[in-house]
């Protein structure tokens, strides 16, 4: 993306094309074409939200109606969904394992990216292939060994199982970051030892300051993952109420804790909200990151 | 060992390399570890459970073929292969010509592009759980901010996630609602595309939807590809808004005791991963579960064949190219 920013802007060369008078006013018509295609689909991406925090504020009889735009603002009925569940018990657990994989990730990740990107050794493309591999395999299909052995260890209905694996082995991160790190030139790497620095000083010194863009974004994808499993925490904590996680107790909201739609949807809008503060912050971090997945693949 | 030292004059270089491989090693052992706990032997174990009866309480038991025998006797197998076909066709399909549509307009776009942008990508942030239950709401047919303007119209909202042929639509359209991350690369990959291509098929008199035919599509196919691969790989995992819209569908939301509603309406959201889950952790069917996860891991296996060699020919082709 940035590159196209750099790269020159329409030549003179090009301008004898001017001639074609018709461009004009065709231009303009395309113009007002595309924008107004462009604001129908922004405002079809945000309405269904908007539905939704609209029926958040509703009062209880209201929000059982059709109306689309409340009669009167409940805004404590944001509040009062804390009374109806334990949302607080959720948030908590939701942060626990968002941060501490998170966290676990990094330390495990950032090495194994480095080793995968800058260092030359026999066996790296398999290794890389195996990262691969391990990245598009369907979560289900490792399960049944998996809750078989964490059963054994007696830490089924804990978040031990969801977070420790991070500390070890995040597939999707070690992806992310090897593809950041292989845009630093191997210059910095080479004059880093020229200077005597061993492997890890050179990781630690010169590579990790480099790659903080890239190590951010996948911090955040990793955080948002987390953030908004659902299979992992239905899995493991399915059964122990103590240890839901926010994504995994709203799924039972509708039915279980609340029957009205209006605590029912401004308890989905509050789980929405860490994402979009997220991206507010850190907009470059995420376009970044979702486009390194996916063009240098 | 011995005779590639002595091939090596330099004694120094030697421990150089040994110490270099350690560095390698070093850095490489939580990953190596982590790889082997939770892929290498979880996989094999699969296979080996898969030949097995196994309730989690009682031993293992070996049970030949029989669990891959049982798949062609048994109809909610078909019904969840059915289903999980349909969204690796129609989700794939609808996913990809969805990104690049929207895509190829915000790209068009001369000012606002940030905002429209947001309003995009922002839904593809949020938890799949909140997305499916939003969805929930607004189309749910009674009352719904989607029947309503129908409504006004004069027409009758689907029953969406409570119509057995509207439910895959549903759940699609949630889909698509969150597909801003394929939006964003197709994006990059549309403003990436070299200007003078743009010029040269101007100068052609080429207008802008030919242009976008002959130059655009062609430069960003490679992309294209990973966007359909992405999606089947996405279809073939598709969970959470199955069982999240399957259980508020059937009225009865609780993730531990919806057994009986898993799929509704009528198997209708049965995916493979559903149905796989059912058999493993609601009936305790280990070895048919196991046997469920072999037939799923050979098939993503095949895929991400697929988008390995894809890259492969990417990186071969960018060698020596400036980074992006």
């Amino acid at each position: 993306m940035t590159a196209t920013l750099t790269k020159p802007p329409v030549d003179v060369s090009t301008e004898p094309e001017q001639p074609k008078k018709p461009r004009d006013t065709r231009g303009i018509l395309t113009w007002v074409a595309t924008h107004a295609l462009g604001l129908v689909l922004g405002l079809m991406f945000a309405t269904p939200v908007l539905f939704v925090f609209l029926t958040a504020v509703m009062s209880d009889d209201q929000a059982f109606t059709s109306d689309l735009w409340p009669r009167e603002w409940h805004w404590n009925n944001f509040i009062g969904v804390f009374d109806k569940a334990p949302l607080f018990q959720y948030l908590f657990n939701s942060l626990t394992y968002s941060l501490l994989a998170t966290a676990g990730m990094l330390i495990s990740s950032i090495p194994a990216a480095y080793a995968l990107a800058k260092l030359k050794w026999r066996g790296r493309n398999v290794a890389f292939l195996l990262v691969i591999g391990a990245m598009m395999l369907p979560p289900q299909v490792v399960a049944v060994p998996l809750y078989d052995t964490w059963s054994s260890l007696g830490l089924t209905g804990t978040l031990v199982p969801l977070i420790a694996p991070y500390f070890l082995f995040d597939a999707f991160s070690i992806f992310l970051l090897r593809q950041f790190m292989l845009t630093i030139p191997q210059s910095y790497v080479d004059a880093a030892r020229v200077d005597g620095c061993s492997e890890f000083q050179a990781l630690v010194r010169i590579i990790v300051p480099m790659a903080k863009p890239g190590i951010a974004a996948t911090a955040l994808f990793c955080f948002l993952f987390t953030w908004n499993d659902y299979f992992g925490p239905l899995l493991y904590t399915g059964e122990v109420k103590e240890q839901w996680t926010l994504s995994l107790a709203l799924a039972t909201f509708k039915g279980m804790h609340i029957v009205q739609w209006n605590s029912a949807m401004a308890v989905t809008f509050l789980t929405m909200i860490p994402a979009i503060i997220l991206f507010i912050f850190a907009q470059k971090s995420f376009v970044k990151g979702i486009t390194f997945t996916g063009v240098k693949g | 060992m011995t005779a590639t030292l002595g091939a090596r004059p330099a004694p120094g270089r030697g421990r150089a390399r040994a110490r270099h491989r350690l560095t390698v090693l070093g850095f490489m052992t939580p990953a190596i570890i982590g790889f082997v706990l939770f892929f290498g032997y979880p996989l094999v174990a699969t296979v080996v459970f898969s030949f097995t009866k196994y309730d989690l309480i009682n031993a293992p038991e070996f049970a030949g073929l029989d669990n891959y025998a049982f798949m062609f006797k048994d109809p909610l197998f078909t019904k969840a292969i059915q289903n999980t076909l349909w969204f690796v066709v129609v989700l794939t399909f609808a996913r990809t010509v969805f990104a690049l549509g929207v895509a190829s307009v915000i790209a068009r776009l001369k000012s606002g592009v940030g905002l429209i942008r947001t309003l995009c990508y922002l839904p593809s942030l949020a938890p799949p759980v909140a997305a499916t239950l939003v969805f929930f709401m607004v189309l749910r047919p009674n009352g719904g901010p989607f029947a309503t303007v129908l409504g006004w119209f004069g027409l009758d909202s689907p029953l969406w996630f409570s119509d057995p042929s509207w439910a895959k639509p549903g759940i699609t359209a949630i889909m698509l609602w969150i597909s801003g991350d394929l939006m964003i690369i197709i994006l990059a990959a549309i403003l990436d595309v070299p200007q003078e291509q743009y010029e040269a098929a101007e100068l052609d008199g080429a207008g802008p939807i030919r242009r976008w035919w002959h130059v655009t599509l062609p430069t960003i196919s490679p992309v294209l590809l990973f966007g359909i691969v992405n999606s089947v790989i996405l279809a073939l995992q598709l969970f959470t808004q199955a069982v999240v819209a399957g259980s508020a569908g059937s009225g009865s939301a609780d993730s531990t005791g919806s057994t009986k509603y898993l799929g509704f309406p009528d198997n209708s959201t049965l995916t493979f991963p559903v149905y796989l889950y059912t058999q493993g952790f609601r009936y305790f069917d280990m070895g048919y579960a196991a046997a469920m996860a072999t037939v799923l891991f050979v098939i993503s296996f095949a895929v991400t064949i697929v988008l390995v060699q894809r890259m492969r020919k990417g990186s071969a082709a960018e060698e020596g190219g400036p980074g992006a």
